[in-house]
């Protein structure tokens, strides 16, 4: 089995992000930039299921700006065979990425398609499922634990009102939730390694897809602010003030 | 053209988030038309042709669409997408599991969960876990949007008496069986739309100790929720998880007890109308929130704050 995973790269979970003052975005520059956290346990869970033998081939992929490489990179240095980064600069919405990794599917043909539940960056929560409907495929949404059987999977996925089980054919997309697994780090010894694996450089122009922006960025802005609190002394005066000032008790 | 919408139900009632996406998309077009993909589900049908807001509901109804399966529910919203300029659904795990299917297979840039709608092409969307907010404007013909629920007051009930047309069913996937859904069933009010939410941190130490939380929760009929550390501990189920990958609130009062306020959480709660952080932490970014902040033992905090609320004569419900 060949599993293809999707990483991206974005501001670091850890990083107060700012808005930039001209309302066009956030601030991106000399900021910590990291692997998408759930694309981490994407990874994870396909290093795992090549670890238990079910998979022979891991392949990690990433679109975006040159240093998006970077999170290939980390991939490959946690276990997976080999890269590919299709190069495109500026904002690109998960529609053309979804189109952009449908060309990948089609010249990799893998059994799985691996990926986090959601960019921290766009909070847009698209790319798998519409990578699913282009191809046709079904889909594992929002998965956290995932049991591979015979020519399929069984997948408990996280919803609403609780836990949701689901058995895909492959080939599937499963889109990964952060209690997937544990994302290991990686070894000084694999980073090394990891730099002779070979990462595919493919131009997105030449895949022959519309990468246009479809949504228009009229302004950025911070959120409104919530004024300051106070410290109360002790639970009476809490109290007191939730039934009395705040009156909500 | 009209906006279609997408209903949420569970085959017998329809689950009440949808009423606040209902809000938003009349907003975005007076002609709304509601989409009821199920089996057997004609009681919900005929409770949201009495919606005042809601011009027209077409009933599909095939075995095939009993569990929600998002395969077998985007080629039947597809077929039946052509005279809508919007496709609406609530931006919860039914929605964001489905739409981007619908929007991939209708080649439009799909704009997930607005909160605010500014024209029927202009939306307002929070990115970065909310610590910005977009003004966005789409471009294509067709648009799929996903609603945040709770920033949209529910829609009426009673009072319209829409048409129901039935539509047929569409080809269903057979590359995915639904095996088994384990609701948790409770009787406190729903976390998105309590009036009063108490959540449990890392600091809880264990599951048992959330009976603490229980007990205050039960004295004013709030929902429970939680951090991500708390359910990534094993203390609470993943349907209690508050913040940017689980549920937003925004309640009336939302109690944050022994959780620190990383960002991830404070995405989900934030827009709460009154905080209160109680955390022994001085330092811990929760108290940056909240309006009220309670620094101690939680542990000494809790049962104290019971015994408080045991002598207040009247506690809104």
């Amino acid at each position: 089995m060949k599993i293809l995973v999707a990483v991206k790269r974005v501001i670091d979970y850890n990083v107060q992000v700012r808005v930039k003052d001209d309302g066009t975005g956030v601030v991106t520059d000399n900021v910590k930039m990291s692997t998408n956290p759930p694309d981490d346990n994407a990874i994870e869970e396909a290093v795992k299921i090549k670890e238990s033998g079910k998979a022979k081939e891991i392949v990690a992929v990433t679109v975006g700006e040159e240093k998006a490489q970077e999170t290939v990179r980390k991939a490959l240095a946690v276990g997976a065979d080999r890269g590919i980064h299709v190069k495109i600069d500026g904002i690109i919405e998960p529609l053309a990425v979804s189109k952009i990794l449908q060309k990948i599917v089609d010249k990799e043909k893998p059994d799985l398609v691996f990926m986090g539940k959601q960019a921290i960056d766009d909070d847009c929560n698209q790319t798998g499922q519409m990578l699913g409907a282009l191809l046709n495929w079904p889909q594992a949404t929002f998965a956290s634990k995932i049991e591979v059987k015979e020519n399929s999977l069984e997948v408990t996925r996280e919803v609403d009102e609780g836990l949701e089980t689901v058995e895909v054919n492959t080939p599937a997309i499963v889109t990964c939730d952060l209690r997937l697994n544990e994302p290991r780090y990686a070894s000084l010894p694999n980073i090394m390694k990891a730099k002779k694996k070979p990462i595919e450089q493919i131009n997105a122009s030449d895949l022959g897809i519309d990468t246009n922006s479809r949504i228009e960025m009229i302004k950025v802005e911070e959120p409104p602010k919530r004024k300051a609190g106070i410290k109360v002394a002790n639970v009476e005066e809490l109290v007191q003030k939730l039934k009395n000032e705040a009156k909500v008790i | 053209m009209s906006a279609l919408l997408i209903a949420e139900h569970n085959n017998k009632e329809l689950k009440p988030f949808t009423l606040n996406a209902i809000t938003a998309a009349s907003q975005i077009d007076e002609n709304l038309h509601v989409l009821v993909i199920g089996h057997n589900a004609d009681e919900v049908a005929k409770s949201i042709s009495q919606i005042p807001s809601v011009k027209k509901v077409i009933q599909v109804d095939n075995e095939i669409y009993e569990k929600y399966l998002a395969e077998n529910f985007t080629s039947v919203v597809v077929k039946n997408a052509e005279n809508y300029s919007h496709i609406i659904c609530s931006a919860n795990t039914f929605g964001k599991n489905l739409m981007p299917r619908i929007a991939a297979l209708l080649d439009t840039s799909q704009i997930s969960d607005i909160i605010k709608v500014i024209s029927a092409d202009t939306f307002l969307r929070p990115i970065y876990a909310g610590n910005a907010f977009a003004t966005v404007k789409s471009t294509d013909k067709k648009k799929c949007i996903t609603i945040r629920p709770t920033s949209f007051d529910a829609a009426a009930t009673s009072g319209g008496s829409a048409e129901i047309v039935k539509a047929d069913a569409a080809e269903a996937s057979s590359n995915i069986k639904f095996v088994k859904r384990e609701e948790i069933k409770s009787d406190r009010p729903e976390l998105g739309t309590a009036r009063v939410v108490i959540s449990g941190g890392r600091g809880m130490q264990s599951g048992d100790n959330f009976k603490l939380i229980t007990a205050v929760a039960d004295k004013l009929n709030a929902a429970i929720g939680a951090s991500r550390a708390a359910v990534d501990a094993g203390y609470i189920t993943n349907d209690h998880q508050v913040g940017q990958t689980g549920k937003v609130v925004v309640p009336d009062l939302y109690i944050a007890v022994g959780i620190s306020g990383a960002i991830q959480h404070l995405a989900g709660m934030k827009e709460s109308k009154v905080i209160v952080a109680i955390n022994k932490d001085g330092e811990a970014p929760i108290f940056s929130v909240a309006d009220y902040g309670l620094e101690a033992d939680l542990f000494e905090a809790l049962p104290q704050f019971l015994e408080e609320l045991n002598k207040l004569n009247t506690i809104q419900k």
